[in-house]
């Protein structure tokens, strides 16, 4: 903050003026006499007073021009004195003509005032000016990873629709992970998803291929019906590339209800959609297999950025959707009805449906990362670029 | 699976403009995974002839053979061409392209000068042609397969567009042509011709012996034998080509044949040479003990849950997964046996897992067979070694049949609308389920029988997806959600956002690191023999026998992630990571807690029956962890930088605490990885719940870390207990502040929390807790005035009351009731005073 020099006059001059000592009356008066109080007289202090302050070139010279033409010893300061011990009659005319004069010559000094002040502030605001390009880091940027943040608003797209977050733990019960999803024991759909195995093989305990056991938590440990959404690390037995990651995030919702149907859960894909890539994107439904849905069904969407233009002849190339068209999202169906049976629910009166994809995919399309090492190998300046939300 | 459309279109009446895209387009519809289209052939330009090598003139003044050949190829003239190989003889016939053609990759060919010679052309190999990697060399046509001026390009089929599927486990039947078309023909809706109609009739007579010992292992087994094949006999050009372009070597007249009946079918044969064979068959598990080397040249040590096909001389087959060695067809092999069975999908799995030896043939028999094609199959291939190997039909059939389990299943006629969201209507669902090969009968309720070839039907939402990938699934509308009451976050997933926004706010950078870490992280951790952060959980198929474990603190990922950026040239970097760390429990004597048991899947758990399965899983609580190095401040014009240090780390773990609204509590600790004398253990309330400061020396030695890097490591479920849901308003009042200062001088090893502690506590027993606003440490001073072994501690308090302006008298009284409280616990003497 730049302190500006305080001048006392500038502040306190009128409030002095209060304080000014009055002359006692004057019994033998003679008004001819009085020459101060002579319109001519009043008319020339008043002309030199406002001569004087008009060729005041400073602060400093304005308080000197004060002292002599406003303050106690100032020809006006007198000739009001003397005003007191006029007749009654005199009284007015005087009292007009003096009051007059002071008050022009106040304002006088006032408007001066602002003036040489307005002036010395333009000259100090320059003298104070810094460069105000000089780099100022001092205080180093955070970021959150963007997985996270990604993750959060995928999330965030179904709390908004009412689902509720649903957690749980990363080393998980085979029974949970494979089991109870409908993966009977040596079931090729096993063999989809390449387990990492706590030792030993009989500990029955595994690092969660999926989120999918969230799906059997929530329907174990809450009311129904059930509306939740789930996001976290997955692993499976993939060496890191360009494209996997033995260490994975998926995001995946869930909903058990009576009367549920697969165009629910196209009604709520679409709204998935939306909240995330924006309106109007089309999106398609392909048959596919997952042991715990049934019917399974993998989802496309438009590609966001060309809308399908680049898959049409002659349409430029697209790099987002590698000239296709579509995006592949994910996986979903509706919950089969075996799993409803392994957590207790009645599958004649409860159906529902399961939507998941994968984090790291929706961030290298949405965002053009290119190589999972990237989003694995914690390099700042990656994160960085992120920021806190995305 | 690789399914040529010229082999397709021979079982699905596709129309003719149908093209290969749109066939993909189709299948994909109805859910078969179309991975690509191969295009054979499509940059191929003739001429190219079969021709027939009149003469052969070796050229030898070159550093390698080099033949001059005149070839036969239907003008009167023959054709001179000069070739680089050798594997031909005068006689043979052979691919010529002419001059004017192009071979696959754009190789042009015209007439030109080499090796002092004009080459009207060029005889091709295999791969030249783009048919395969086959072998080297020439390619050379079976006798009487063409003749010359033949097109060799419809000759050898080289145009053809092969699709090629990846088989999702429910759906083993499109592993085959068979059962492609069948879906192909659904999809264009035009007739299909079932390659496997035509049933055998009944063999009266038995073949060669044999007997199933585990019905459980094989419900079918049938074997048929041939005679007096020629074993010279080459398997025809089109089966060769077919076999090609689904990806299969051609071997021999009888491998070929049962690989290309596979393809066909998708029912895995096996042929034998019936003199190698000694005695009945006998399907059975292995016994103990048992060995056999496989066609692969491995030995294999089998295990009692392994089926087998054995003779008495033991073992012959690992069944359904691969042949073994001794039985092996060869050359000279002119008597063969035939064998087609049907195993049990799960024996088959479980072997091929155990001895990782993943076939063909294991591939669609752990996917579940037809359990009715056996018989067709074995007659067609017995009837092909005929045909093209002149062998001799032997009468008679071996048919061992174990009952398999009907399957029928019942649903209500509207199942697949319900499922769905939208009308089919009954006479749909039924012409569904019969395009399907279901037998259908019933009105509302439908009672429905799955065909063989379908094991993956089983429940009613099996039909439902049926009819609805046939219907389409692009035709099911969309509804919009339904409106329900969530509850939002919870207070812990809300404070693990707010966490990890405010660490980034002040200026760290998240990571998310692998969880894998190995003994060394320990013994570089400096962690002790006893410590309970060496009771990790093991991998037994970890990435790299390296890093085996998984972590019980997130330092070490945290480490190698500051390792990585400051390799990189970032050495001024603060990182921090939330995730969880895995700490197995252990039973209260200290042993490793039982597994969990493998529940039912066939009704929900019990309360009892999930507490056991919990009681099995590791903790896992969620940590942060932070770890600094280099300046926390920069240098720049304004000046030098600052470092990173302890309290850095410790105002990290602050930053934590008041995002949960908890007070931090910090004491001096020892505590491995950090510096002894520059750790502090971080306490809410009484509870623990980390630590933090500089690293030890030998850490930062271990882990390549810049010196003096800090870190901090929390348990944030911890914190989660602890923290506050409603903070209570504070009362804000107006009436004037007080302050006073004190300096004290104390040993310096008084930590300074001992010295506020006891300032506070002073103040609070002389009756004036509530009037101390807060206290404050401004200076810190070690030096002569304070004396040797002594520091200098200056605190301001400031005091207000609620209700009025204090007195002078009121603060100098609780003043110095603290000093006196200082004076009393830590020695504390004013300074000055």
């Amino acid at each position: 903050m730049v302190v500006f020099p305080v001048d006392p006059i500038a502040v306190f001059g009128h409030w002095l003026e209060l304080f000014e000592p009055m002359s006692a009356p004057n019994k033998s008066y003679d008004p001819v006499e009085v020459t101060s109080l002579h319109p001519d007289e009043v008319a020339r202090v008043r002309a030199d007073a406002l001569a004087a302050i008009e060729a005041a070139s400073s602060l400093d010279e304005l308080k000197q021009v004060r002292l002599a033409h406003a303050g106690d010893r100032s020809p006006l300061a007198l000739a009001n004195r003397e005003i007191g011990a006029l007749p009654p009659h005199a009284k007015a005319e005087a009292g007009k003509r003096v009051g007059g004069a002071r008050r022009d010559v106040s304002e006088a000094l006032k408007r001066r005032q602002a003036e040489l002040e307005d002036e010395r502030d333009q000259r100090v605001l320059v003298e104070e000016a810094v460069d105000v390009t000089l780099p100022w880091d001092r205080a180093p940027r955070g970021a959150r990873h963007p997985l996270t943040t990604i993750a959060e608003r995928m999330t965030d797209v179904f709390v908004s629709m009412g689902f509720e977050i649903a957690e749980g733990p990363e080393v998980e019960a085979e029974w949970f992970n494979f089991d109870a999803l409908n993966f009977p024991p040596a079931h090729p759909a096993r063999e989809m998803q390449d387990t990492f195995f706590v030792e030993s093989e009989e500990s029955g305990l595994v690092l969660r291929t999926h989120t999918s056991p969230m799906q059997i938590r929530a329907l174990l440990s809450r009311e129904l019906p059930v509306y939740v959404v789930c996001a976290g690390k997955t692993f499976r037995t993939d060496e890191l590339d360009a494209t996997h990651s033995p260490v994975f995030h998926q995001m995946e919702g869930l909903v058990v209800d009576e009367g549920i149907t697969m165009a629910d859960l196209r009604g709520a894909i679409d709204a998935f959609v939306v909240g995330m890539f924006g309106e109007g994107l089309r999106t398609r439904f392909r048959p596919y297999f997952f042991p715990f849905t049934e019917p399974s069904g993998e989802v496309d969407m438009e590609c966001f950025v060309c809308r399908g233009a680049s898959a049409e002849p002659g349409g430029e190339p697209c790099r987002t959707c590698r000239s296709e068209g579509w995006i592949e999202l994910g996986g979903c169906g509706m919950v089969n009805p075996r799993v409803l049976i392994a957590c207790g629910v009645d599958p004649e009166r409860y159906s529902g449906w399961a939507f998941g994809l994968g984090v790291e995919r929706t961030l290298m399309f949405r965002h053009g990362v290119e190589d999972m090492h990237d989003m694995v190998e914690g390099d700042v300046r990656f994160t960085r670029a992120f920021g806190m939300e995305i | 699976m690789r399914v040529p459309i010229s082999w397709l279109r021979e079982y699905a009446e596709l129309p003719a403009e149908a093209t290969p895209r749109e066939i993909a387009r189709r299948l994909i519809a109805a859910g078969l995974e179309v991975e690509t289209i191969d295009e054979l052939g499509a940059d191929l330009t003739g001429p190219l002839v079969v021709g027939r090598v009149l003469a052969v003139e070796e050229l030898t003044e070159f550093k390698k053979p080099i033949r001059y050949c005149q070839v036969d190829i239907g003008n009167p003239e023959p054709q001179n061409i000069v070739c680089g190989a050798t594997n031909f003889a005068e006689g043979d016939l052979v691919v010529v392209v002419l001059p004017g053609g192009v071979l696959p990759g754009g190789f042009e060919i015209s007439a030109r000068k080499t090796y002092g010679k004009v080459s009207e052309g060029m005889i091709c190999s295999e791969r030249e042609l783009g048919m395969g990697e086959g072998h080297e060399g020439i390619l050379v046509l079976p006798e009487s397969s063409g003749v010359p001026g033949q097109d060799a390009i419809e000759l050898l089929r080289l145009r053809d567009d092969v699709l090629d599927l990846a088989i999702t486990p429910d759906r083993g039947y499109t592993a085959s042509v068979r059962g492609v078309a069948r879906e192909a023909a659904t999809a264009f809706g035009v007739p299909f011709h079932d390659p496997a109609a035509d049933v055998p009739p009944a063999e009266t007579a038995e073949s060669y012996p044999a007997s199933i010992a585990d019905p459980a292992a094989c419900s079918r087994y049938v074997l048929r034998e041939v005679r007096d094949l020629d074993p010279a006999a080459p398997s025809p050009i089109w089966m060769v080509r077919r076999l090609q372009k689904c990806g299969v070597r051609s071997i021999s007249l009888a491998v070929d044949i049962t690989n290309y009946l596979m393809l066909e079918l998708g029912q895995p044969l096996h042929a034998w040479d019936r003199g190698k064979l000694s005695g009945p068959i006998v399907v059975r598990r292995a016994e103990r003990g048992e060995r056999m080397e496989t066609l692969d040249h491995v030995v294999r040590d089998l295990d009692p849950e392994d089926v087998l096909i054995t003779d008495e001389s033991g073992p012959v087959n690992i069944a359904g997964v691969m042949g073994g060695l001794t039985t092996e067809i060869d050359e000279k092999s002119t008597d063969i046996v035939i064998e087609a069975a049907h195993f049990s999908p799960e024996a088959i799995g479980r072997t091929a897992r155990r001895h990782k030896l993943h076939s063909d043939s294991s591939y669609r028999f752990e996917r579940g067979i037809d359990h009715e094609l056996q018989r067709q199959a074995a007659a067609t291939a017995v009837r092909l070694l005929a045909e093209l190997g002149g062998a001799r039909i032997v009468l008679g059939e071996t048919n061992l049949r174990a009952p398999v389990e009907a399957v029928t299943i019942t649903i209500r006629a509207d199942h697949p609308d319900r499922v769905a969201g939208m009308s089919y209507g009954r006479d749909t669902v039924v012409r569904r389920l019969r395009d399907v090969g279901c037998g259908v009968s019933g009105e509302d309720v439908l009672t429905v029988t799955p065909p063989s070839w379908r094991p993956d039907l089983r429940d009613p939402n099996d039909l439902a997806e049926e009819v609805i990938r046939l219907e389409g699934y692009e035709n099911i509308p969309a509804h919009a959600p339904r409106s329900v009451a969530g509850r939002g976050l919870t207070p812990g997933q809300r404070l693990r956002r707010r966490v990890g926004r405010a660490l980034a706010a002040a200026g760290h950078v998240e990571v998310l690191d692998y969880p894998f870490v190995s003994e060394g992280d320990w013994d570089s951790l400096q962690l002790p023999a006893d410590d309970d952060r060496r009771h990790a959980l093991r991998l037994a198929n970890p990435l790299t026998g390296e890093e085996p474990l998984l972590r019980t603190t997130l330092l070490p990922g945290l480490f190698r992630a500051l390792g990585r950026n400051v390799g990189r040239g970032f050495g001024d970097v603060a990182l921090y990571e939330i995730g969880l760390v895995y700490r197995p429990k252990r039973t209260s004597s200290g042993e490793a807690v039982p597994p969990p048991p493998r529940l039912s899947v066939d009704r929900g758990p019990t309360a009892e029956e999930l507490a056991a399965v919990e009681a099995a899983l590791p903790d896992q609580p969620v940590r942060v962890g932070v770890v600094l190095a280099g300046d926390r401040e920069p240098a720049g014009w304004w000046g030098t930088g600052r470092p990173a240090n302890w309290a850095d780390a410790i105002e990290a773990a602050r930053v934590v605490a008041d995002e949960a609204g908890v007070e931090l509590q910090v004491k001096a600790d020892r505590h491995a990885p950090w510096h002894p004398g520059r750790c502090a253990a971080l306490l809410v309330g009484d509870v623990l719940v980390g630590h933090a400061g500089e690293l030890h020396p030998r850490v930062i030695k271990a882990y390549d870390l810049p010196a003096r890097t800090c870190a901090m490591e929390l348990d944030l479920t911890r914190v989660e207990s602890q923290a506050v849901d409603v903070v209570p308003a504070p009362d804000i009042t107006t009436y004037p502040v007080a302050t006073q200062d004190v300096a004290l001088i104390v040993p310096e090893t008084v930590p300074a929390a001992d010295v506020e502690a006891a300032l506070r506590e002073g103040v609070a027993r002389h009756g004036a807790g509530e009037l101390l606003e807060s206290i404050r440490l401004f200076d810190l001073y070690t030096g002569e005035q304070a004396g040797e072994g002594n520091k200098s501690l200056a605190y301001t308090m400031r005091f207000r009351a609620a209700d009025r302006t204090l007195t002078v008298e009121e603060t100098t009284g609780a003043r110095d009731a603290a000093v006196a409280e200082a004076s009393e616990r830590v020695g504390a003497v004013l300074r000055g005073g």
